[in-house]
């Protein structure tokens, strides 16, 4: 048995800590993992934790992310909790078994730090890796603040077990800027946090010898196309009722609230920015100082990137003149993710009632953006209401150096 | 401790209960069903299986069918190792916290791969495995080349042999690399116990994977399987073809024990020439021309210098 850890009310937890501490209240069964900046302390705690004997799950330490995913897969087929982390690189090396671990319905934690992917080579965060992800099959709730990583980090154990879920779950925080930004954390004691989480049931798990199951099957066109289908009817029809059930019952249990969409100052709003991570604190700083100057400026943050919240997202832009996405990835080809989400979301809305939308790119391999960017892209986004049109090329880029590369 | 299953004669050893169905779609007479059955017919005990992509993987779990009665997961081609390490780790954690379903079982965890699987794409995940010490056995099942996807050649394949990657033709005589030796890569890993078994030989076959099983810590079985498509012979002549590659000692059976302690387990009564093995085999059949007999030549002095070595390294138990 494993020795349960004394917590203050509020730690002073870094985004890393806070993960790691999540993985310890939740018991984790089998944690197979491989160490990557900005990821790395998420596992060196664990086995700090482990080392005291706060642990009593197994702890492999395998050769590469690709095997320590495989080894969740195994884990996890085999019945039982099963968790690890990664970022960038790692997570890149992990793409296929990602397609696996979603597709054998295999509900694995994975705490995803988010960084650059090189080349140019980059350890600074960017959300490059998480959007790699984004047709991978699993779950991706995104948070803003070791406190969200923490909180989330439970939380994601209870969605994807559930049985009508069986799905795996990312829980996205930005590379040093919430993964090493040590801030206070409100703590829930072991046996309250491990209770909310509950026991793992399993479900065909290849340790139950008398039912002896088969995992990871061939199909091809007789019948790959129906396992998909199903796969992806119920990450779209099962995960958004589970989770709402499951913040609920946070919210019961600590007080604080989550919702599939974040908005902040944007029920009244004309121009709201639209991002993910970190940016989400930032650009909320900027939309009050601009509500001081009079300017209905709000922030709509996206909290599950998948399965995207398609009429939420909608709800959250009602009556909004304009919107910038804000997108930390290079799309290389297109359009930013959230453009593209956000505008194939609000397509359904009348003409008249459509917002303006706007692409911005920032932030590229931890590059800053600070309030002053923000209060620009508003500018910016009040100019196109009063144009009635959007007046800027429709993708920009936000402070990076040279000529500018704006287009379209 | 789990019990140790006596098997008498070929008779009781066929007749024993299945847990690999004979329902499969691997070739008549393909020689993976012939190991694969006598390594799960050689245990009573409980069983978690893993397997590659490969020849065993879809022949043998296409929805909605399945030809295993025992725990199973396949999820790439290179990681067999860590899928079944992955959930011996979930064992061992379930067991620390009182929480398995049957806690009397004594289950052993085994993961199958071809050599395509084994000597190239999944080599690091297969070291990783042994380092860590897990205690589960990996079972290569060697056919000298990625047959599921039509003969290409691997780092298993033989020189000289014709392959769809290195065809013989009017100026080559086909592979031009020597088959990398796993069995002693995998001993130099310091795992307890790695042996080269072949399935004709099924009495030496079986006392090795009991040996594997009971042993703790990680176990690799090279297993010859000759291939009735790519090596080109008859199907009805598996086992013949076998015996002349264990007779020729192409594929010479031993065993080595903590990376050090090496055994001889068979020593054929009458060695027969590396020619005759090859004669067998439409994939050698070009060797057999003036121009490329020298590579039979070569062949013939490189089994016997192994051979030798092998004898060295019995005598020296070091």
């Amino acid at each position: 048995m494993a020795d349960t850890m004394e917590l203050k009310d509020v730690e002073v937890w870094d985004g890393n800590l806070a993960s790691a501490h999540s993985l310890r209240q939740a018991q984790v069964d089998v944690v197979a993992a491989y160490p990557i900046t900005p990821s790395t302390p998420i596992v060196e705690n664990y086995a700090r934790f482990l080392a005291n004997g706060y642990i009593d799950g197994e702890y492999v330490m395998v050769e590469s992310e690709h095997a320590a995913m495989s080894g969740c897969i195994g884990a996890s087929a085999a019945g039982g909790r099963v968790a690890t982390a990664t970022s960038s690189q790692g997570y890149a090396l992990m793409v296929e078994t990602l397609y696996q671990a979603s597709g054998m319905r295999l509900p694995i934690v994975l705490h995803v730090v988010n960084r650059a992917l090189g080349a140019p080579l980059n350890v600074n965060g960017d959300h490059s890796d998480m959007y790699l992800g984004r047709d991978s099959g699993w779950i991706q709730l995104d948070t803003f603040s070791p406190q969200e990583a923490y909180d989330l980090g439970l939380c994601a154990f209870k969605i994807g077990e559930d049985h009508d879920v069986r799905l795996p779950v990312m829980v996205h925080q930005d590379g040093f800027l919430s993964s090493h930004t040590a801030q206070g954390v409100k703590t829930i004691a072991d046996d309250v946090a491990y209770d909310f989480v509950g026991e793992f049931k399993p479900m065909n798990a290849m340790l139950d010898f008398e039912h002896p199951a088969t995992h990871g099957v061939q199909t091809e066109e007789d019948w790959h196309f129906e396992h998909k289908a199903r796969q992806q009817y119920d990450l779209m029809t099962k995960v958004y009722p589970k989770t709402k059930e499951v913040f609920a019952e946070f919210k019961e249990l600590t007080g604080r609230e989550y919702k599939m969409v974040e908005t902040y100052d944007a029920d009244d709003a004309d121009v709201v920015i639209t991002a993910l991570g970190t940016t989400v604190e930032t650009a909320r700083v900027a939309a009050k100082q601009l509500r001081e100057e009079g300017i209905k400026a709000g922030v709509v943050a996206i909290r599950m990137i998948r399965p995207f919240p398609m009429e939420d997202v909608r709800e959250a832009f009602k009556g909004v003149k304009a919107i910038a996405t804000l997108d930390r990835s290079s799309p290389h080809g297109t359009v930013g993710m959230l453009y593209n989400e956000v505008a194939g979301a609000m397509y359904q809305m009348k003409d008249n009632e459509r917002p303006l939308v706007s692409n911005y790119i920032y932030g590229l391999g931890g590059r800053d953006i600070t309030v002053k960017h923000l209060k620009d892209i508003f500018s910016e986004l009040i100019a196109n209401v009063e144009a009635g049109s959007v007046t800027t090329p429709l993708q920009q880029y936000v402070n990076v150096r040279g000529p500018k590369l704006s287009f379209l | 401790m789990s019990e140790i299953k006596k098997i008498k004669n070929l008779k009781e050893f066929s007749t024993s209960a299945d847990r690999f169905e004979g329902a499969n779609l691997l070739c008549p007479g393909c020689a993976h069903s012939i190991i694969v059955r006598e390594v799960l017919n050689a245990t009573n005990d409980d069983l978690v299986l893993s397997a590659a992509t490969g020849c065993l993987e879809v022949c043998t779990a296409v929805y909605p069918y399945t030809s295993w009665d025992a725990s199973w997961i396949h999820i790439g081609f290179e990681n067999s190792a860590t899928a079944v390490t992955g959930a011996e780790a979930m064992y061992k954690a379930l067991k620390r916290k009182g929480r398995l379903l049957q806690p009397d079982r004594n289950p052993k965890f085994v993961a199958f791969g071809g050599d395509g699987a084994t000597y190239d794409i999944g080599f690091q995940w297969l070291s990783g495995a042994f380092e860590r010490g897990h205690d589960f056995m990996y079972v290569a099942l060697d056919n000298e080349v990625y047959a599921n996807t039509g003969g290409q050649s691997s780092g298993s394949t033989p020189i000289g042999a014709s392959t769809t990657t290195a065809p013989a033709g009017r100026v080559s005589y086909g592979e031009k690399r020597l088959k990398k030796d796993l069995v002693g890569i995998m001993a130099a890993h310091g795992a307890p116990y790695v042996a080269q078994v072949a399935p004709n030989k099924w009495k030496d076959m079986t006392k090795k994977i009991q040996t594997g099983l009971k042993t703790e810590g990680p176990v690799f079985i090279n297993a010859m399987s000759a291939c009735t498509t790519e090596w080109k012979f008859d199907p009805a002549d598996t086992i013949a073809v076998s015996d002349l590659a264990t007779d020729s000692l192409v594929f010479p059976l031993y065993e080595i024990i903590n990376g050090r302690e090496l055994n001889i387990t068979y020593r054929p009564k009458n060695i027969i020439s590396v020619r005759d093995y090859m004669g067998a085999q439409g994939r050698f059949k070009h060797l057999f021309k003036p121009e490329n007999e020298y590579i039979i030549d070569e062949w013939q002095k490189r089994v016997d210098a192994e051979w030798e070595r092998l004898q060295r390294r019995e005598e020296a138990r070091v």
